[in-house]
């Protein structure tokens, strides 16, 4: 009897030991605030739920940065971290927010647009909770997010997620895809909210241009790429070939399907008069032939069996012994996203976007991601936001 | 919280009671023990809204 209780303790006290170390670990990482200072630019910061009352007081609510110009023009939403895990949209979006001047027009950025899933992980893939980024002042910190959003904040899944308005039939793990759930509905499963909140930001704001920025498997085809519908084509391909030309790196236009519903690219230019677009850079971290998931194979990219896949022709992008780091993919966006408002403001004179002192891809090659992030410790309080 | 979100945490906490029962009742049989303790897991660290 005696010998029952004592294994029942040892038992027990191994129990508690794995709860609270791998529990702790997941609390700290779900509550842990990205610092983000707002830089010259920024003349405003809302909520995303004061374009829909739904999103109040849940996980789903998120910041919106506006950087309006001296001038009127036109306006440019940039969403990213839609899927949490492709973090190099969200390092762009901030340093747009940290370092931007709108001389002409506005900018809107959002740049946690899943903020549910960017406080959820995969911890069967392995996934790294955080990733720390070099700076001039120390090291920045980040949450390292999911695909989708948390079951903690959108539960249960149906056995089918039926696409809202266009009843099409998609997995259910898309219900809480927030790029399956466009345009959404007020009343909806809480992504479908998120993006109904993003369509009236669009329609209420007048925004004539909408990113939203990705990164994409090395092995999948729609890579390095802008996607976009019919009535963005003609801007996406002068963005490719003048970034291509100019700057040197491989981007080219994926059309949006028209079949495939719930995708930014598809249903913002459906439902509302925004050109959508939608950015993808290579992300080794996330094809499924790769050694461990380490915070290593998230910044830099090397992973020597991609390599070999490279040798064999199986990749869709370059790829050789100096990975695809995430300055690379970093910089690509902020070239591509200037390059867009560029072709849009040649296009729409009367509507143009004029920003300064959003680096480009050759400017963050050479000085890093974090070189472009201030210190919070030397900035004024009311310019420091915790998302 | 809607309604189906409390019958799911109404169901966890009746399932960790469950197992807790079986685990004390659990006299000989080592492997039952640790696999109570094992299932246990997951419903705890949903009833805290942990993952």
């Amino acid at each position: 009897m005696a010998r029952t209780w004592i294994a029942k303790a040892i038992l027990l006290a191994l129990f508690l030991a794995v709860l609270v170390q791998g529990g702790s670990r997941l609390f700290r990482h779900r509550h842990f605030d990205i610092t983000v200072v707002a830089g010259p630019g920024v003349t405003k910061v809302v909520h995303l739920s004061d374009y829909c009352q739904g999103l109040k007081g849940t996980m789903a609510d998120t910041l919106v940065f506006f950087m309006e110009g001296k001038e009127a023009g036109g306006k440019m939403l940039i969403m990213s971290n839609t899927h949490a895990n492709e973090p190099e949209g969200f390092l762009a979006a901030l340093i747009i927010i940290e370092n931007a001047v709108v001389e002409k027009g506005t900018l809107l950025v959002i740049p946690q647009f899943n903020h549910s899933a960017s406080r959820n992980t995969r911890p069967g893939d392995g996934y790294p909770l955080f990733y720390e980024i070099a700076t001039e002042w120390g090291k920045k910190k980040f949450r390292m997010g999911n695909r989708d959003a948390s079951p903690l904040d959108q539960w249960p899944d149906p056995d089918v997620y039926i696409h809202y308005p266009d009843r099409q039939l998609l997995s259910f793990i898309d219900v809480r895809n927030v790029n399956r759930t466009w345009p959404g509905r007020p009343n909806g499963p809480l992504m479908e909210r998120v993006t109904f909140a993003a369509m009236e930001i669009m329609r209420q704001e007048k925004v004539d241009v909408a990113v939203d920025i990705h990164g994409a498997e090395t092995m999948f085809p729609v890579t390095n790429c802008i996607v976009a519908p019919e009535k963005s084509q003609k801007i996406a391909t002068l963005a490719t070939l003048t970034v291509k030309a100019r700057e040197g790196f491989d981007n080219h236009v994926e059309p949006s399907p028209s079949g495939f519903r719930g995708l930014s690219h598809r249903e913002i230019g459906d439902y509302s008069a925004t050109l959508p677009f939608l950015l993808e850079a290579p992300i080794p971290f996330l094809d499924q032939p790769t050694g461990p998931k380490t915070e290593k194979l998230l910044l830099d990219g090397k992973d020597p069996f991609l390599l070999s896949l490279a040798g064999k022709k199986k990749l869709f992008v370059p790829y050789d012994e100096s990975g695809w780091p995430l300055e690379k993919r970093v910089g690509q966006h902020c070239s591509v996203t200037l390059e867009i408002m560029r072709q849009y403001s040649k296009k729409s004179p009367e509507k143009a976007i004029i920003v300064q002192d959003i680096p480009r891809y050759a400017d963050i090659v050479k000085n890093g991601v974090g070189h472009y992030f201030h210190d919070p410790k030397g900035a004024e309080k009311n310019k420091i936001y915790l998302n | 919280m809607s309604l189906i979100m409390i019958f799911y945490y109404a169901i966890c906490i009746y399932l960790i009671g469950l197992l807790v029962w079986n685990f004390i009742r659990e006299k000989k049989n080592f492997e039952d023990m640790t696999l109570y303790l094992l299932v246990l897991i997951p419903l705890i660290l949903r009833v805290l809204r942990v993952k």
